[in-house]
């Protein structure tokens, strides 16, 4: 047990490495940071000052080795652009983009799931046709002409809906949030519904799929036969066995929402870490890009860590192969 | 009926109730300014913004002439000497008085350290405060542009920025932000009240401002960056914002289509140009070896009659656009209508120039051109590539974003590439610095003239207006003889808001909230 713990956690911190490697010798293909740092006017000498001064002339794994072991105390280093701590300018984003990313989910396995049973169930009905087709535009266009659809429909022409912004927040603490206001729950809906389509139309058809499959098994029929009402044969038995794959999926995905959030920050300007990190992308930014990548890699090693760990739990055959290696 | 009903109402208030509530701007642009310190960054967005809070001795009005601001008067008692009076009666936001040792104080800390402005006002060599409220300013020879550099130093309260620890402009050596990075403190037309970098920015009037309160009615400005074009202009169209002075040249007509929004534009104080690499023996990226065809000026002519300014003014700019004979711009010391007029556009002469010069099949050559730096760059270049290749020159081109286009010219590896120039000074010299100097700090078309050094030389010098205006005339002369440039166009600007917005619109783009008016 301990030893597949261990060999899960190691496996982890390589591919950290290798993340945080990789992402630091591109920004030597970003350009150049100091020339977005200093005026026109700047002279060779002040250009090649702060140069020295970030210690941007030294060999990438200098660099590298210096940007490791700093942020492996949580130091990221001041911003070329802002001139802040990174740590300071994320953990100030983090909360906006959480939230997103939550409502997001939640629209997205809440609608995924009702709509994925019922077309599911009713397999010919108009309005399963109409809820599939609608689904694949979710998947076929691109995030951003979404967003500015809907920014046009809602905002510019019904005007019921702020274009842009994150509305009102309250602080507690390190915490802000856009949930206790009206402004902050309205500015909520068109980016979070945005985040969700794709999302939501990969859980819809997960589900479709499931739910078709289980209502042909066996158990079903002979549920069927043996005269339980049809609503709980759906909900209770298909629906129940039919939940476990989503699960699994919707838990990595909640990863790619993260990392989705970079477009959809962007068209609604969300003030979230996404929005930070295309600024910094145009600025050459290398301590908050790098410290972003870092981030988003740990969110996604954490989560095939969590669900590694839990499978040992859940599925006995690596439980067994394990203990018959060690013994 | 109901949903008309809906989408009307709210209109209808807002037309009823905007006189009532009318003094808040809701401004956007596409990013925020990256410092409040306002010597650590030389830089537009976050110059607009300090602008607000922070004044200078002199500074530039909305049709860019300078007018005294913090000093009432001024006069050179020697060519090396220039002597300030500070304005009477002035208090920052906090109450307390300017005085004299502020000013000192401001001008020393934008000089030393890490600040940005150094490179602006290294002319100065010392400042010290005199009797009677005066500010004495020794320079490094005479310096006839003085006043245009002091126009960008803001004055910061002395004993506010030591109570806080920013008596220096902040350093990346100390990792750490500073007290004077997120906070303002000025004696300006505004306060800052509430700053969340990148997301809201809001600056309430400052009742303890000296000047004339009555030039504008704005009692708060709420300062709202969004960086994606289309989510920008649906927000003004919305109402979500009152004014932007970055609008996308596309969606202009759309905005004028609206009845309750205008649009402005005016020409921006920026030159766009092609650069040619004149200096080397040998192109890095053209078929021919050996020698290098833009030393030859009959080449550099047959590129320039080559390009359809016009065309290209229609079509990629949408009129958006001026034409420019010249590479730099109105209301620059030392520009003039007529070198600013373009040579015809004639194909055939420059097929006939390239036959003259030795090359009657052309010749290959890489445009290096950025992708985010200036109104349709990428575009631009597009179509001077087709219109090159039908007088024979074939050109590949290479387009990059910003910052790694200019890193690549820093290290001179173009042979021909687009640059933009805008001259903050407002005088020739700091185009002749930069870009025509045999050893400026951008000129990398390698162009070299004896005569023209000796002028720029002089014009950092010579105090008699007239002949120093009759050196900056000659200068020019010989550039547009040695065409080392090719000039494209000027750039314009537009500013969109809400019909009931007024803010006059500026050549740097800037704009200046004292003169604005909510109706």
């Amino acid at each position: 047990m301990i030893n597949y713990f261990l060999k899960r956690l190691i496996q982890s911190v390589l591919v950290m490495l290798i993340v945080a490697f990789v992402s630091f010798s591109l920004f030597n293909f970003v350009g150049d940071p100091v020339h977005n740092m200093v005026g026109q006017e700047a002279s060779m000498e002040k250009r090649e000052e702060i140069r020295e001064k970030l210690g941007l002339n030294d060999p990438v794994y200098t660099q590298f080795f210096r940007f490791v072991g700093n942020s492996s105390k949580g130091e990221f280093g001041l911003s070329y652009q802002l001139r802040r701590p990174v740590s300071d300018l994320i953990s100030e984003r983090l909360p906006a983009t959480l939230e997103l990313v939550f409502v997001s989910a939640l629209i997205a396995i809440i609608s995924g799931v009702v709509f994925g049973v019922y077309t599911g169930i009713n397999r010919e009905g108009y309005l399963s046709n109409f809820i599939l087709i609608i689904s694949l535009f979710g998947v076929s266009l691109p995030t951003f002409v979404i967003g500015i659809l809907f920014i046009y429909l809602f905002s510019v022409i019904l005007g019921i809906l702020p274009s842009f912004g994150r509305g009102e927040v309250i602080h507690f603490g390190f915490w802000s949030t856009g949930f206790l206001t009206l402004s902050g729950i309205k500015a909520l809906i068109l980016p979070s519904v945005t985040l969700s389509l794709f999302q939501m139309t990969y859980i819809i058809r997960l589900v479709r799929a499931e739910m078709m499959e289980i209502l042909q098994t066996d158990y079903i029929k002979f549920a069927r036969a043996r005269g339980i009402k049809k609503n709980i044969i759906n909900y209770r038995h298909a629906l129940k066995n039919g939940l476990i794959p989503v699960i699994t999926i919707t838990g990595i995905n909640v990863g790619t929402l993260i990392a989705f959030s970079i477009i959809t920050e962007t068209v609604f300007q969300w003030p979230g870490m996404g929005l930070l990190f295309i600024n910094a992308v145009q600025f050459v930014d290398i301590p908050i890009m790098s410290a972003y990548l870092i981030m988003v890699a740990f969110i996604f090693v954490m989560i095939n860590f969590i669900v590694d760990i839990a499978y040992y739990f859940i599925d006995p055959r690596i439980r067994f192969k394990e203990e018959a290696v060690t013994e | 009926m109901k949903i008309l009903a809906r989408i009307l109402l709210p209109l209808l208030l807002i037309g009823v109730m905007s006189p009532v509530y009318a003094a808040t701007i809701k401004w956007s642009m596409p990013g925020d300014s990256l410092t409040l310190d306002p010597h650590a960054q030389n830089e537009g967005p976050t110059h607009m913004v300090s602008r607000q809070v922070y004044e200078s001795l002199v500074t530039r009005v909305v049709d860019m002439s300078i007018e005294a601001q913090l000093a009432t008067s001024w006069k050179a008692t020697d060519p090396e000497t220039w002597v300030f009076k500070i304005r009477d009666g002035v208090v920052f936001s906090d109450g307390s008085p300017l005085k004299a040792s502020d000013v000192v104080f401001s001008i020393n800390r934008a000089l030393t350290g890490a600040s940005d402005m150094i490179e602006l006002i290294d002319s100065i060599t010392s400042v010290k405060a005199t009797f009677n409220n005066q500010v004495e300013i020794k320079t490094e020879g005479p310096n006839p542009i003085l006043l245009n550099q002091l126009s960008q130093i803001f004055i910061m309260s002395e004993a506010w920025s030591k109570k806080h620890g920013c008596e220096q402009s902040q350093d990346f050596d100390a990792s750490q932000e500073t007290y004077c990075s997120i906070n303002a403190m000025g004696t300006g037309p505004f306060k800052i009240t509430l700053r969340e970098q990148n997301t809201r920015t809001v600056f309430e009037r400052n009742s303890n401002w000296w000047g004339d309160q009555s030039q504008h009615n704005i009692d708060t400005i709420e300062l709202l960056p969004i960086k994606n074009d289309a989510t920008r202009v649906a927000a003004l169209l919305s109402g979500d914002i009152d004014f932007t002075n970055f609008t996308p040249a596309q969606d202009i007509n759309r905005i004028n289509g609206s009845a309750l929004h205008k649009v402005e534009s005016t020409p921006q104080a920026r030159t766009i140009f092609f650069g040619m690499d004149q200096g080397s023996d040998e192109l890095r990226s053209s078929n021919i070896k050996g020698k290098n065809p833009l030393k030859d000026k009959k080449v550099r002519l047959a590129m320039y009659h080559a390009l359809d300014m016009n065309a290209i003014q229609d079509k990629v700019m949408r009129g958006l656009s001026e034409p420019a004979g010249m590479i730099t711009f109105p209301g620059v010391q030392g520009y003039t209508k007529e070198l600013d007029a373009r040579l015809p556009y004639d194909p055939n002469m420059s097929k006939k120039l390239l036959t003259d010069a030795g090359y009657p099949d052309g010749f290959e050559i890489t445009l290096d051109c950025p992708n985010n730096r200036y109104i349709n760059d990428e575009a631009i270049c597009v179509a001077a590539v087709s219109m090159l290749a039908k007088v024979g020159i074939k050109v590949n081109l290479n387009a990059l974003p910003k910052s790694i286009h200019f890193k690549n010219l820093q290290n001179d590896l173009s042979d021909f590439y687009m640059l933009g120039w805008g001259v903050p000074t407002f005088d020739s010299h700091y185009v002749y610095s930069f870009l025509l100097k045999s050893d400026g700090s951008w000129n990398k078309v390698g162009f070299s003239d004896a005569r023209v050094d000796e002028l720029v030389g002089t014009m950092l010098t010579e105090t008699n207006l007239d002949q120093r205006n009759a050196n900056i005339a000659e200068a020019w002369a010989i550039v547009q003889d040695n065409m080392p440039y090719l000039p494209l166009h000027h750039q314009v600007i537009s500013w969109g808001s809400k019909s009931n917005v007024e803010v006059p619109i500026r050549t740097n783009n800037e704009p200046l909230f004292r003169f604005a008016k909510v109706n």
